[in-house]
């Protein structure tokens, strides 16, 4: 099972209702995936500026984590607390000294990095890890989530997604995949870590990889059709773009609907009756091996 | 005529109503609102009802019909109108994956696309699809006839049994002993009635080729062992 959801925004004047909109998807895919649930958000970025989402345990102290990491970066550091996850942005030139102060901090893990990208999971029903972050009052240009039901590692944070390998890079996956410790090995030997044993972080690493290397989204999205063996819906989410894939079987269900205003993706249609004009969408259902990508320019 | 809004009436009334219909009944036609693509709408009927819903339905819609003929003004998910026995089914929009699965009887009218395995296992039912169906349709079908006024996917009737597929279109590639035969007068007989069942108007059946099985999978053959 696991329920994805996502959506793209083309008319900017709908990006306060962006959070909304997920949360409401998300909530309608709860039975789809109930052990945990995740967001990816992407908001406003400043130039220079560089964003981590930080995750610790509940209660923790983010204000004075912030204070003394102000002192490494030698200037204020401007930060979000999201219940047990708190979004800091720092200088570009700075976070090499943060990154390094937060490494030695055992209780503070960093869970995503972008100029755009916030990251946000939990364990717990969708509609209650959508509240507990706050998703209806986030504003931005694309989100993804899901719901899962965890089939290929434990329910944890941890293996919740999206899973997000790169800066602004991250996945959501419904499906299983057959040959990701292989892949993951190759990957390993690359160079790259992984914090699961999870199979979608390693298409997550994959897609990272293949950027890293160089590769566009759509090419990236290409090549892992051959790299990947399983069952899979993807919906990736990069700074600027939007991406669609199913598996050439395509055992995962997917429904896509597009106005001139959005392009949304459901695991069900249901995901999307909500959506402003879903009534005049074109509906239609992602063909399988098929690269569907939006960037914004 | 009764509506039934699922926005503020639970699905499992409207099914349970359904169920109860009796032969003495005057309450035949039944419209169905907002439907927001709930899962399992009118499944099970045995009851020459005729059933409107106005929207877009989830998986399994009218499942297991027998007599009654429901109409989805809108898409439907997996599974519409599978293990069907009699009546007739109609979709105005596209359909998703196995549609018609498994029918024994009744007809399956998709005015869109409907995706991969359209007719899966079907025995009996006779389905019309007026767009394309995706991969693997009419996979391991054993009776009943699938017509398909654009194209066909790949693996097309992979392992066919005596289903019979009439494609008016290109067919990306033919599974597992299904071969082109001939279009005989009583195929195109059989063809225009269905057409005509389905409101299809101005397509005549001579645009349409046929195929079936080769009956080579029928029996263990060694020389076989590759394609089992």
């Amino acid at each position: 099972m696991c329920g994805i959801a996502g959506l793209f925004l083309k008319d900017q004047k709908l990006a306060p209702e962006l959070g909304g909109l997920l949360s409401g998807m998300l909530e309608a895919l709860s039975d789809r995936g109930p052990d945990s649930a995740g967001f990816a958000v992407y908001g406003d970025g400043d130039a220079g500026q560089i964003k981590l989402t930080l995750r610790a345990a509940p209660s923790f102290d983010f204000a004075a984590l912030v204070a003394s990491l102000g002192k490494v970066a030698g200037a204020p550091i401007a930060y979000q607390v999201h219940d047990t996850h708190a979004v800091i942005s720092i200088p570009t030139d700075r976070e090499a000294a943060v990154a390094s102060a937060l490494l030695g901090m055992k209780d503070v893990d960093v869970v995503a990095r972008g100029r755009r990208m916030a990251v946000f999971k939990e364990v717990g029903l969708p509609a209650d890890v959508a509240k507990r972050f706050g998703l209806n009052a986030m504003t931005g240009t694309h989100a993804v989530g899901h719901t899962r039901m965890a089939t290929e590692s434990a329910v944890t944070t941890n293996g919740a997604h999206p899973f997000t390998t790169g800066t602004d890079q991250c996945l959501v996956h419904n499906g299983s995949l057959s040959n990701h410790n292989d892949v993951r090995r190759k990957l390993i030997r690359q160079g790259m870590t992984f914090r699961t044993e999870n199979d979608s972080e390693v298409a997550a690493g994959y897609i990272s990889s293949q950027m890293a290397a160089g590769a566009s989204l759509q090419d990236a999205m290409t090549s892992s059709l051959a790299a990947l063996d399983g069952f899979y819906t993807f919906v990736i989410g990069t700074e600027t773009g939007f991406g669609v894939l199913r598996d050439p079987i395509a055992c995962k269900p997917a429904v896509m609907a597009e106005t001139d205003r959005w392009v949304a993706f459901g695991t069900e249609y249901r995901a999307l009756v909500d959506l402003p004009g879903i009534d005049v969408a074109r509906v239609w259902e992602p063909e399988p091996a098929k690269v569907y990508l939006w960037e914004r320019h | 005529m009764p509506t039934v809004d699922l926005a503020s009436s639970p699905l499992r009334e409207l099914n349970s109503v359904l169920h109860q219909l009796t032969p003495s009944t005057n309450e035949t036609h039944w419209t169905v609102t907002n439907p927001r693509g709930q899962h399992n709408i009118a499944v099970g009927l045995d009851f020459p009802a005729e059933i409107e819903i106005d929207g877009h339905v989830g998986y399994y819609c009218a499942g297991m019909n027998k007599q009654a003929r429901v109409t989805v003004r809108g898409n439907a998910g997996q599974g519409v109108a599978e293990n069907m026995m009699s009546g007739c089914v109609h979709v105005t929009g596209d359909a998703s994956q196995a549609a018609g699965a498994s029918g024994n009887g009744g007809l399956l009218v998709i005015d869109g696309n409907a995706s991969a395995r359209c007719g899966i296992s079907m025995k009996g039912i006779d389905i019309v699809v007026k767009g394309s169906v995706g991969h693997l349709s009419a996979f391991m079908a054993q009776a009943g006839k699938l017509v398909v006024l654009g194209d066909a996917g790949e693996a097309l009737g992979d392992s066919i049994y005596e289903a019979q597929l009439f494609v008016r279109g290109a067919v990306a590639s033919l599974g597992a002993d299904c071969i082109e035969k001939p279009l005989k007068d009583e195929h195109k007989i059989e063809l225009k009635k269905l057409l005509d069942d389905a409101g299809v108007d101005g397509i005549s059946p001579d645009e349409f080729k046929r195929y079936g099985s080769a009956r080579k999978l029928y029996h263990f053959h060694i020389d076989n062992v590759g394609s089992y």
